[in-house]
C-alpha cells in the first residue's frame, strides 16, 4: 500500500498525499537495518578501508615528496608536497566510499537481494529508502575522514583554522558522489556496467589536481577536468586545509548541491518507476 | 579374503587401456587446463583488451606527464617517465596475477567448483596449478607486451635490452601469483578476505616497492615491505634492463633468485594445497 | 566369469574420529548397473569419490579396472564418466564449450570431441541449446548436460551420484531414459541414490547401505523377496489411536511397523489381513495395499526411512 498513515493523508490535498507517498519520514529505519547488516558482516573490512589514504599519504607524501619539495597550489601558495596531497587524498576516500556504497552494495541490493522491494512494500517511500542508503554511505565516509583529519593533524599537514571546515565540506563531497552514484546505479542491468564506473573513475582520481597541479595540461584538458566533480572537492577541501580560502570556493560547493539534488531527483524517480508501478 | 591382484594388472585388457588412456593427460593435462582458461575468456575479452591498453595510457599520462613535471630534475640519473615505466610495467603483470588468482580460484573450489570437475577426469590437482599459472603467465606476458609497446611509443626505454624488461615482469607477476594462490586456495568461507588482500596486500605493495621513487627515499621503517616486496625486485630489474639502472651485479642477480625463488616454492606450496583440498 | 571392474576389499574411509566409510566388500561386474541405496550421510558419496579415484582410500583394498587408484589415479580416471551430486559445469562457458574443454581433459583432439560433443548434445537432448549459457538452463538439462560431459570419452564405467535428486518428476523420467539406454549399450552404471524407485528402475543388483556400513546385497526383487513380505498394507487410525491399535492387530500378518503417522502391516495378502482388522471392529481411517518395495527393506533392516 502506498497510502500515507491517516494522520498525515487529507483526501483533499492531492499534493500532499503525493509527496508522502514518496516519502513517509522515516528514513531512520532505513538506516537502523543498513547499521545492523553492518554489524553482521565483518567491521574489520570496513574498517580497513581507513588505511588506503594513509598508506598513499606515506608513500607519496613521504617517499615522493622529498624528491619534490614544495608545491604551488591554484591560489599561489608554496606548500609541502604531503600538505599538496593529504586534502585530495581525503577528498579521494570520501569519493571511494561513497561511489562503492551506492554503486556496488546498492547494485546488490536491487538486483540480488531485492531489499528495496521489500521496504517498498511496507509503509516506507522511495525517497526514505534512498536517503537512508545515502546518509548510510555518508556516515561511513565521515568516520573514515575524522580518522584521516587527525593523521593530517599528527603530520602537521593541516596548516589553518579552517581545516576544521574541511570534515562538512568532506561529507558534502560523499553527499554528491553517493546520490550521483545511486542514481547511475538504479539505471544499470549488470555488473559489467558498474565496472565501466571504476575504470572510469581511475583518471579522474588521478587527474583532478590530486597529485599534481593541472597546469601541466593543456587549456581544453583543464577545462574538461574541471567539469568533472572531483576536481572541485579536492580544490574545496585543499583550500580549507591549507587556508588559501577564494571565491571558488563558493562555486565548489554550489556545484555538489546541485549534485546533490540531482541524483535525488533521479533516484526517486527511478525507484518510483521500478518499484511503484 | 583373498588380496585383490593389482600387481599383474598389466594381463588385463581394461587396465592396459586405462594406462593408455592416462598417458596423453599425465603429459599434458596442465596446458589442457591452460586451453581451458584461455577459452573462458571470450566472455570479457574485449573489456580485457580495452583495459589492458587504456590502463597504460592513463597511468603513462598521469605520471609520466604529471608527476613528472614536479621532478624536473629527474630521478636515478634520468627523466621521470623512464623511472617510472618498468616499475608501471611491473604493477600491470602484479594486477592480472591477482585478479586471476584471487576471485578464480576461489570460484573453482567454491561458488563454480570446477576444479573437482576438473579433478574428476584424469588431471591432478599439481596439473589444475600448472594450468592457471600457464595462462597468467601468457595473459601477463601480454598485457606487459602492450604496456612495453605503448611505452616505447613515449620513447622512454632507450636501452637495447629493454624489451627483456617484459620478462622481468611477467616473472613478478608469476611470483605474485602464486604466493596468493598458497593463500587463497585455502579459504573456505569469504568473509571479506579478498577485500584485506587487496588493502593490506596489493595496495601497499604498489606504493611502498620504489614504484614512484626510489626505495631510499622512505623512512627506514618502511623500507623492508620493498626488499621483500617481488614488485621491488621485479621493478628495480626492469629498471637495470631499460635504462640501464646503476647497482652491483650481485643485487641484479639478488632480484632474479628471489622471484625464481618465489615462483618455486609457491607453485609447490600450492599444487600440495590443490591436491589436499581436492582429496576429500 | 568375467572379471569385476571395481572390487572392495574392507573399504574404510574415516575423517578424524568419524567414519564416513566402515570396511566395506563389494564388486561390480562389467556391464552391470549396480547401485548404493541409502540415506543421506550413509557414506555413498564417499565411496563414490573412492571409486572415482579422487578421494584416498584411509585403509582396505580397492581396484578399479585392476589398478589401484593409490598409483593409478588418472589411468583409471580416463576410463571413468563421473556424475557428481553437486553439477560442477563451467557457468563461464556455453554449452557445448562445456564439453569441448572436457574432452580435450582426456587428451583427445579437437575433432575428435567436437564430433562427440554434437552426437552427445542430441542424445542428451540439447541440441537445440548448444550456445546457451550454462545458467540458463534448469535442472533436468543442467544434469543431462553433466552426464553428457561424464560421457565425452566413452567411458568403461560412468559413476552417478544421486543423479536426480532436486529435480521435479518429468525432468527425472527424462533421465532414466537416457541412463536405461547407456545400460542397454552396455555401459557399466553405478549410482547412489536415496530413492528407491530410481534403485528399483535402474540397478540390476544393490547394496543397502547404513552408516557407513553394507546391510545388505542383491537385485531389487531378490532383496524385497529376502527381507519384506510380498504384499504390505498401510493403515492409519489417526494419530493418537495409532499405538493403542498396533496393540490390537499385533499378531496379524508376518510383521508389523508402526510410524508415527500410520502402521505398516507385512502380509503376503494384503486385503485379507484388512479384512481380518474389520473383523476385530477396527475401522480405519484410510487403507491400501500395496507390493513391498525397497523402502520396505531399508526399514526392516535399520528401523528408519530412507528419507527422513
Amino acid at each position: 500500500m502506498t497510502a500515507a498513515p491517516a494522520s498525515t493523508a487529507d483526501a483533499t490535498a492531492p499534493l500532499t498525499r503525493q509527496r508522502s507517498s514518496l516519502y513517509a519520514g522515516n528514513t531512520g529505519a532505513v538506516i537502523r537495518r543498513g547499521l545492523l547488516a553492518t554489524r553482521s558482516t565483518n567491521y574489520l573490512v570496513v574498517l580497513s578501508g581507513f588505511f588506503e589514504p594513509v598508506f598513499y599519504l606515506l608513500s607519496l607524501g613521504v617517499g615522493f615528496g622529498a624528491l619534490v619539495g614544495t608545491v604551488q597550489t591554484s591560489t599561489g601558495t608554496e606548500v609541502s608536497y604531503a600538505a599538496f596531497i593529504a586534502p585530495a587524498l581525503l577528498a579521494v576516500s570520501a569519493m571511494n566510499g561513497a561511489v562503492y556504497d551506492s554503486t556496488w552494495n546498492v547494485f546488490f541490493k536491487l538486483n540480488f537481494s531485492k531489499l528495496y522491494q521489500g521496504m517498498l512494500t511496507t509503509s516506507l517511500g522511495p525517497l526514505d529508502v534512498a536517503l537512508g542508503e545515502i546518509l548510510l554511505a555518508l556516515l561511513r565516509g565521515a568516520m573514515y575522514a575524522i580518522g584521516f583529519m587527525v593523521i593530517m593533524q599528527v603530520f602537521g599537514l593541516n596548516l589553518a583554522w579552517t581545516a576544521l571546515l574541511a570534515f562538512p565540506a568532506v561529507l558534502l563531497i560523499a553527499f554528491g558522489f553517493a546520490s550521483l552514484g545511486m542514481a547511475i546505479t538504479s539505471y544499470m542491468k549488470t555488473f559489467q556496467q558498474i565496472e565501466w564506473v571504476t575504470f572510469i573513475m581511475l583518471p579522474m582520481f588521478l587527474f583532478s589536481a590530486t597529485f599534481y597541479p593541472i597546469t601541466v595540461y593543456p587549456e581544453p584538458i583543464q577545462w574538461m577536468i574541471q567539469a568533472l566533480p572531483l576536481w572541485h572537492g579536492v580544490e574545496l577541501v585543499r583550500g580549507l586545509t591549507t587556508g588559501a580560502l577564494s571565491g571558488m570556493m563558493l562555486v565548489h560547493v554550489g556545484y555538489y548541491l546541485v549534485m546533490i539534488a540531482i541524483g535525488i531527483v533521479f533516484t526517486t524517480n527511478r525507484l518510483r518507476v521500478l518499484f511503484l508501478k | 579374503m583373498t588380496s585383490l591382484d593389482t600387481a599383474h594388472a598389466a594381463d588385463r585388457e581394461d587396465a592396459r587401456r586405462a594406462l593408455a588412456g592416462g598417458t596423453a593427460p599425465r603429459r599434458w593435462g596442465a596446458w589442457y587446463i591452460a586451453e581451458h582458461r584461455i577459452r573462458s575468456m571470450k566472455g570479457y575479452a574485449g573489456d580485457a583488451i580495452f583495459q589492458s591498453l587504456g590502463n597504460p595510457l592513463i597511468y603513462l599520462f598521469a605520471l609520466g606527464v604529471g608527476l613528472a613535471s614536479l621532478v624536473p630534475q629527474g630521478v636515478d640519473g634520468v627523466g621521470y617517465l623512464q623511472f617510472v615505466a618498468p616499475a608501471l610495467m611491473a604493477t600491470a603483470a602484479m594486477t592480472v596475477a591477482a585478479n586471476e588468482t584471487t576471485y578464480p580460484v576461489m570460484m573453482g573450489f567454491k561458488w563454480n567448483p570446477i576444479f573437482f570437475g576438473m579433478n574428476a577426469a584424469p588431471i591432478t590437482g599439481g596439473q589444475i596449478v600448472g594450468g592457471l599459472m600457464i595462462h597468467i603467465a601468457l595473459r601477463t606476458l601480454v598485457t606487459v607486451a602492450i604496456y612495453f609497446g605503448v611505452i616505447a611509443l613515449f620513447g622512454a626505454v632507450p636501452e637495447p635490452t629493454a624489451w627483456l624488461a617484459i620478462g622481468a615482469a611477467t616473472l613478478t607477476g608469476m611470483a605474485i601469483g602464486v604466493v596468493l594462490a598458497t593463500y587463497t586456495s585455502t579459504i573456505e568461507e569469504d568473509r571479506g578476505q579478498m577485500a584485506m588482500l587487496q588493502r593490506f596486500g596489493i595496495t601497499p605493495l604498489f606504493l611502498f616497492s620504489g614504484t614512484f621513487f626510489p626505495l631510499e627515499q622512505l623512512p627506514g621503517y618502511l623500507q623492508p615491505i620493498g626488499w621483500a616486496s617481488p614488485l621491488w625486485h621485479g621493478t628495480e630489474l626492469g629498471r637495470v634492463l631499460t635504462y640501464g639502472a646503476d647497482e652491483p651485479l650481485w643485487l641484479t642477480a639478488t632480484h632474479v633468485g628471489y622471484l625464481t625463488t618465489l615462483i618455486v616454492v609457491g607453485l609447490w606450496a600450492t599444487r600440495r594445497r590443490f591436491t589436499r583440498r581436492l582429496d576429500k | 566369469m568375467p572379471q569385476p571392474v571395481i572390487a572392495a576389499r574392507q573399504l574404510t574411509k574415516t575423517y578424524g574420529d568419524f567414519t564416513a566409510v566402515a570396511g566395506i566388500d563389494f564388486e561390480v561386474a562389467p556391464g552391470e548397473s549396480f547401485g548404493l541405496l541409502g540415506p543421506n550421510g550413509a557414506g555413498k558419496s564417499t565411496t563414490m569419490r573412492m571409486v572415482g579415484a579422487v578421494s584416498t582410500r584411509t585403509s582396505g583394498e580397492l581396484s578399479i579396472l585392476g589398478l589401484d587408484p593409490d598409483d593409478h589415479g588418472p589411468d583409471i580416471r580416463s576410463q571413468l564418466g563421473v556424475v557428481p551430486q553437486q553439477d560442477n559445469l563451467d557457468q563461464e562457458l556455453r554449452v557445448r564449450d562445456n564439453l569441448l574443454v572436457y574432452g580435450r581433459y582426456f587428451g583427445l583432439s579437437r575433432g575428435v570431441v567436437a564430433e562427440r560433443a554434437d552426437a552427445l548434445l542430441e542424445f542428451a537432448q540439447l541440441a537445440d541449446r548448444a550456445k546457451a549459457k550454462v545458467d540458463d538452463l534448469s535442472g533436468g538439462m543442467k544434469r543431462r548436460l553433466t552426464i553428457a560431459r561424464a560421457l565425452i570419452n566413452e567411458p568403461r564405467i560412468l559413476l552417478l551420484d544421486e543423479p536426480t535428486t532436486g529435480l521435479d518428476p518429468q525432468a527425472r523420467h527424462i533421465l532414466w531414459d537416457r541412463l536405461f539406454r547407456l545400460k542397454e549399450q552396455g555401459t557399466t552404471l553405478v549410482l547412489t541414490t536415496h530413492y528407491m524407485d530410481e534403485a528399483e528402475q535402474l540397478c540390476d543388483r544393490l547394496v543397502v547401505v547404513d552408516k557407513g556400513r553394507i546391510m545388505a546385497e542383491g537385485s531389487p526383487a531378490a532383496l524385497i523377496r529376502e527381507h519384506s513380505s510380498r504384499e504390505v498394507l498401510e493403515v492409519r487410525f489417526g494419530s493418537d489411536r495409532n499405538a493403542e491399535a498396533a496393540g490390537r492387530i499385533a499378531d496379524i500378518g508376518d510383521r508389523l511397523e508402526v510410524l508415527p503417522d500410520r502402521i505398516l502391516v507385512y502380509s503376503d495378502d494384503g486385503e485379507s489381513a484388512l479384512e481380518t482388522i474389520a473383523h476385530r471392529g477396527l475401522e480405519p481411517l484410510t487403507s491400501l495395499v500395496r507390493r513391498s518395495s525397497l523402502e520396505d527393506v531399508f526399514l526392516r533392516l535399520t528401523g528408519r526411512s530412507l528419507i527422513e
